[in-house]
């Protein structure tokens, strides 16, 4: 079968490997392999972020009974990519009493923080850049650096309301922080690894939110509120309220600049969906349910990547969905739901994984 | 040159020319941001060892917990248009003298010490290991620090919330 590196990419890697290094030096091959997977992860970081901003429109404009962007394109296909051009030609202003260094580096350390998560990220079979066995401690370390980005843009602006912005984010980040850690280790402790790969393979006879149940469902609700309130997304949105911060943090920003921090807010929330999908519903993992082995014979003819979009997809929708229908919290609101309920809640939840797994009342 | 030396060579160039900005520049947060390059790039040369776990935990700890907070006071006091005086040339002239001799002492005992080449292949370190010898109390085990280092952040953390409460709360 010709298509058969759909279902396992490593057939169509190692060609392309075994390519590169027979026709040049180990030395030059690595820089190449290296430059080739970091532009395509670019490319694809461009791309969903663009698509994400479309979906967003659509999703928004029919939950407020709406059509939505229709003009460009078939359905508006378009739109997002005409408002890139135009963000690109839009002139860069420069703050005066701003301080220059640090206004134009943050930015780029909130883009770097989500292209190194996204890195780790198992696509499908074989399609995975960064494997390390420690992946899911890794996708959080560098997620924390984006905060750094988001501060430092809002001190540097140099204004007022950029400043309150950027400190109500970064309570916001470093408090939510804690919830999303503990809500995958729930899941480290049942799968036994950290590794991503690992941790998709472990899901083969059944997803990790059925296989846990409980305490599992407990942690993919503690994970979905907590990964919406990281990436400062409404109801959680009040870094940016838009009606008492005019935008919060990237008020001063122009041009392409302001679109790195609007392309990295949902390319941030891609990288929580893609691990909430690899984490608790099984990454490129088809539905396999044990015991029934036609039907998982059937499941598996649906391609692994496809598998994985329409989880991640799916994960999206949800934090769409969030955002639509939940009013803004009040900062104090902000800080109670985390360390009041989700905190104990998780806590609790630990516990309770631990002794399920310890005496083996799991599928 | 091999690609990791190479590695090397940018990774502590970055080390250097950032630790030396960290002391010198006037304004406290470029400070700050010139110190999380350092703790990062560190971070790298852990990764070029294969010890990614000690890199996740300095990008965890420092570059996201350390820096994050040293950022966010300075965001709470200082205003965007207060620089550093000049320090006196008397000050910088004998912290200089402290700063290199502490670094030619460090550098000769690193010197004295016979480092022999390995050719063997870089192992990864093992998660599983880590995490038993932290619990384990036999030998090799750290249980006794990690509790005892845990009871300490504890009081810390209590110490904390009592200075920061108000007082006629009750």
């Amino acid at each position: 079968m010709t298509f058969k590196f759909l279902y396992d990419f490593s057939i169509l890697t190692q060609a392309i490997d075994k390519a590169i290094t027979g026709s040049m030096s180990p030395f030059w091959a690595m820089i190449t392999e290296m430059t080739i997977i970091g532009v395509l992860i670019l490319a694809f970081y461009a791309v969903v972020g663009l698509y994400l901003v479309y979906a967003e429109r659509k999703v928004c404009a029919f939950m407020q009974n709406r059509v939505g962007p229709n003009r460009v394109g078939p359905w508006g296909f378009f739109q997002t990519i005409a408002d890139l051009i135009k963000l690109l030609m839009k002139e860069l202003i420069p703050i005066k009493a701003a301080d220059k260094l640090l206004f134009n580096i943050a930015p780029f350390i909130v883009i770097i923080a989500g292209f190194m998560a996204i890195a780790a990220v198992p696509f499908a079979k074989g399609l995975h850049a960064v494997d390390f066995n420690i992946g899911v401690f890794y996708v959080m370390a560098v997620s924390s650096i984006g905060v750094i980005g988001i501060l430092l843009a809002g001190w540097s602006s140099n204004n007022k309301y950029s400043l309150i912005g950027a400190m109500r984010s970064g309570a916001q980040i470093v408090s939510y922080e804690l919830s999303v850690g503990m809500s995958l280790i729930t899941i480290v402790i049942l799968a036994g690894s950290m590794q991503l790969s690992t941790i998709v393979e472990g899901q083969h006879d059944l997803w990790f939110i059925f296989k846990g149940h409980v305490p599992a469902i407990i942690a993919f609700i503690v994970f979905l509120i907590a990964g919406t309130a990281e990436t400062n997304r409404g109801p959680f949105d009040l870094a940016e309220a838009e009606s008492e911060l005019t935008a919060g943090f990237h008020v001063e920003y122009s041009g392409i600049k302001f679109a790195f921090f609007f392309l990295a807010e949902y390319m941030n929330m891609f990288i929580v969906a893609s691990i909430a999908a690899t984490v608790f519903l099984g990454g490129w993992m088809p539905f396999h349910i044990p015991g029934l082995e036609g039907f998982n014979h059937v499941m598996d003819y649906i391609p692994p990547f496809l598998w994985y979009f329409v989880k991640t997809a799916f994960v999206i929708f949800l934090m769409m969905w969030f955002k639509w229908t939940f009013p803004r919290l009040r900062i104090d609101q902000l800080l109670t739901l985390e360390w009041k309920y989700l905190l104990p809640i998780n806590l609790f939840n630990i516990l309770l994984m631990a002794l399920m797994v310890l005496m083996g009342w799991y599928f | 040159m091999t690609s990791n030396q190479i590695m090397f060579a940018i990774f502590s160039g970055i080390i250097v020319l950032f630790s030396i900005l960290t002391v010198t520049t006037k304004r406290i947060l470029r400070a700050a941001v010139y110190l999380l390059f350092v703790l990062i790039s560190t971070a790298g040369l852990y990764f070029m060892l294969n010890y990614q776990f000690l890199a996740a935990v300095q990008i965890t700890l420092y570059a996201g917990g350390i820096v994050v907070l040293i950022i966010f006071s300075i965001l709470l006091t200082s205003h965007i248009s207060e620089k550093f005086e000049a320090t006196e040339m008397k000050k910088s002239i004998f912290s200089a003298i402290a700063a290199i001799s502490g670094a030619i002492l460090t550098i000769l005992t690193i010197l004295q010490y016979p480092f022999v080449a390995s050719q063997a292949p870089a192992k990864e370190v093992n998660m599983d290991l880590i995490g038993k010898s932290l619990l384990s109390y036999n030998v090799d085990g750290y249980v006794l620090p990690f509790e005892v280092i845990s009871i300490l952040l504890l009081a810390a953390m209590i110490a904390a919330i009592v200075i920061a409460k108000k007082q006629n709360a009750k």
